[in-house]
């Protein structure tokens, strides 16, 4: 550098390069950013999946994939169903009031009145949940009843419990209780995972 | 760059010539000078000095080796005709058909945690003397950034075998974007490429692993040489051996770093370490599953999360530092605090230079404080690296009362008050005097 002023023209005329050459540099930039995203492929892949759950007796679990993610459908037992109201007290969000589920699963059940094949009668037993932690998003495993455990959740990764309603417990890593998808069932014994239009309620939550 | 060192002159052989001819277009003798045979090194340095050079070898192993697997690797996450992941098929291919592909890949996987080995000693070597302190904090800052390259460069890499333990491993890293306010979810979506780990994340990490990140690390190691040639190396004493220089201008207590550190200090070392290391690739590359870990032998089922997954080793003490928070408070989530934490203890590294205000440099002059506050640090992070690989209901000795979480909670806070308190206990401890020359019997 010399300790000469600089010509202010020159100087004009280099800022104006500089600026001009930092919105190229942007501009240039888009591209690259831009195909990180998604692509169309990948966001075209959610289809709904229909799953067959005519065979689930109750107590047991079944996972199918959707959106490349697990989703669990549990038929709970009555004691299953009746321990939702005993983990009450001990539940981070028991009522539900964050929005990991759609309108018609905010209930103590987290789940929409399914027609029960048995008895014909709507019931609420299954649950229906994605089967990644709201953590940082392992898949929890399942843990039976024990003492005074009534069954639930538990992730692998960091701990956090859920109980059989998906619900987290307090002061647990996972901020929130399990996504709920928008789900709907097509007959007594087929549901629909990925698309709830045109079954009564609609999934905004 | 214009040079100090004079041009080599020819003594009129060919080869003489076709050396003066070389230098008279490019800066090699004095390049050579510069770095090694004119950079005086203090004579005083002990093993902990070996661990620089070991990190070279280990980056030279890292690139060629990978480099070989390259060849025969292909980073595809969908099924193959025999219905397993073509990146999983890869790799089995590399280690039963690939004439040598064991070894070569052997030789990769082993060379990861040994490159986190060699290099946590060299961190701790410039704890031990305060090698970071003025005038090489640049030193000090482009190693730490060569510490996150390195940890970014094993974690993509860690993908690329598409077992059970790359899958969820990349998964619960990459959902850590999801804690940051607002813009988390779409982050994480974005760090993916998709909605979740999948084919496109791996193509992008292979990317990024083979390219993207090596460069990088590349230009930040000659950088952080470049910085350490400017200055000059600490020692053991940390005293500067500038301040006593010979008519000629050569530091008293300095050797040229060629042959003296070469051949007759770091070449030994390293033929030491490859007896080790090659000990490990040949008859124990799993590492007893901390090097390899056993279900990473599964390929990658995205339906189901092995019973146990834990990080490899090397990144098992900031893990214990995620996992430990567990609370909310502030308005801030528990979930954010656990990589507040993590990402925080690597970054407070950075700001060692100007946390310590000790007005000695080396252990050997500093104080009780220092000693044993640093004894205390090793050992929690020792601890803490251990139980980063358990269960998240750990008991040490199986006992109720030694709960692994609570620990790991001691410990985090312990390594954060460490380094935040530093400023206060590093100026009132009681260091001894330190000597003029560096000692050297």
């Amino acid at each position: 550098m010399s300790d000469q002023k600089m010509d202010s023209e020159r100087r004009n005329l280099i800022l104006a390069t500089t600026a001009a050459g930092s919105v190229a540099v942007v501009a240039a930039a888009v591209p690259f950013v831009g195909s990180l995203a998604p692509s169309e492929r990948a966001k075209a892949a959610g289809a709904p999946v229909e799953a067959d759950i005519g065979n689930l007796k109750a107590g047991e679990k079944m996972v199918v994939k959707w959106r490349g993610k697990p989703v669990w459908i549990l038929r709970r037992t009555k004691e299953m169903l009746a321990s939702l109201e005993t983990t009450k007290d001990s539940l981070a969000d028991p009522d539900s009031k964050e929005p990991q589920q759609p309108e018609y699963a905010r209930n103590t059940q987290r789940a929409r009145p399914n027609p029960n094949p048995d008895t014909g009668k709507d019931g609420d037993d299954y649950l229906v949940v994605i089967g990644i932690c709201t953590h940082l998003g392992c898949s929890p495993s399942d843990k039976s009843a024990e003492g005074n455990w009534h069954g639930g959740f538990l992730c692998p990764c960091h701990g956090s419990q859920f109980d059989l309603a998906g619900r987290v417990f307090k002061s647990q890593p996972a901020p929130t209780n399990l996504e709920v998808p928008p789900y709907k069932f097509l007959s007594p014994t087929r549901i629909l995972i990925g698309d709830d239009s045109g079954a009564g309620t609609s999934s905004e939550a | 760059m214009a040079s100090i060192y004079p041009k080599y002159q020819s003594d009129g052989s060919r080869l003489g010539g076709l050396m003066e001819w070389f230098d008279a277009r490019f800066p090699l003798t004095s390049l050579w000078k510069a770095h090694l045979s004119e950079y005086y090194a203090p004579k005083n340095f002990n093993f902990w000095y070996f661990f620089g050079s070991i990190a070279l070898v280990v980056l030279i192993i890292q690139v060629v080796s990978g480099i070989f697997l390259t060849m025969n690797y292909k980073p595809d996450g969908n099924l193959n005709a025999a219905g397993i992941p073509g990146a999983f098929a890869a790799v089995e291919y590399i280690m039963r058909d690939v004439w040598g592909g064991w070894f070569i890949r052997n030789m990769h996987s082993t060379g990861a945690s040994a490159f986190f080995i060699v290099v946590y000693l060299h961190m701790f070597r410039g704890m031990l003397y305060g090698s970071y302190r003025k005038p090489r904090e640049l030193i000090w800052i482009f190693g730490v950034l060569i510490f996150l390259c390195l940890m970014a460069e094993a974690f993509m890499g860690y993908l690329l075998p598409w077992g059970q333990m790359s899958y969820w491993g990349a998964q619960v890293i990459l959902n850590l974007f999801s804690a940051i306010p607002v813009v988390g979810p779409d982050l994480s979506v974005f760090a993916r490429g998709d909605f979740v780990v999948s084919d496109t994340t791996l193509n992008r990490f292979f990317a990024f692993h083979v390219i993207a990140v090596p460069l990088a690390l590349i230009g930040l190691v000659v950088a952080h040489v470049l910085a350490l040639h400017e200055v000059g190396s600490n020692n053991p004493d940390g005293v500067e051996i500038k301040k006593f220089k010979d008519e000629k201008g050569i530091p008293l207590d300095g050797v040229p770093f060629h042959p003296y550190y070469t051949i007759g200090h770091d070449l030994p070392a390293i033929s030491i370490f490859m007896f080790f290391f090659f000990a490990v690739v040949f008859f124990w590359p799993e590492g007893g599953g901390y090097f390899l870990e056993a279900n990473n032998f599964l390929p990658a089922d995205p339906m189901k999360t092995p019973n146990h997954i834990a990080p490899v080793w090397y990144f098992t003490p900031f893990y214990s530092m995620l996992r430990a928070m567990v609370w909310n408070f502030f308005w801030i989530p528990a979930k954010l605090w656990g990589v507040i934490a993590m990402g925080g203890g690597v970054v407070i590294l950075a700001f060692l230079p100007w946390l310590d205000r000790s007005p000695v440099k080396s252990i050997r002059y500093r104080g009780p404080i220092f000693k044993n506050l640093l004894t205390v640090f090793v050992i929690g992070f020792l601890i803490l690296g251990y139980l980063g690989a358990q269960v998240p209901e750990y008991c040490f000795f199986d006992q109720a009362w030694l709960p692994g979480a609570v620990i790991a909670q001691i410990f985090t806070f312990y390594y954060f008050l460490f380094f935040l308190t530093m400023p206060y206990w590093s100026k009132i401890d009681k260091c001894k005097p330190v000597p003029e020359r560096v000692t050297f019997k």
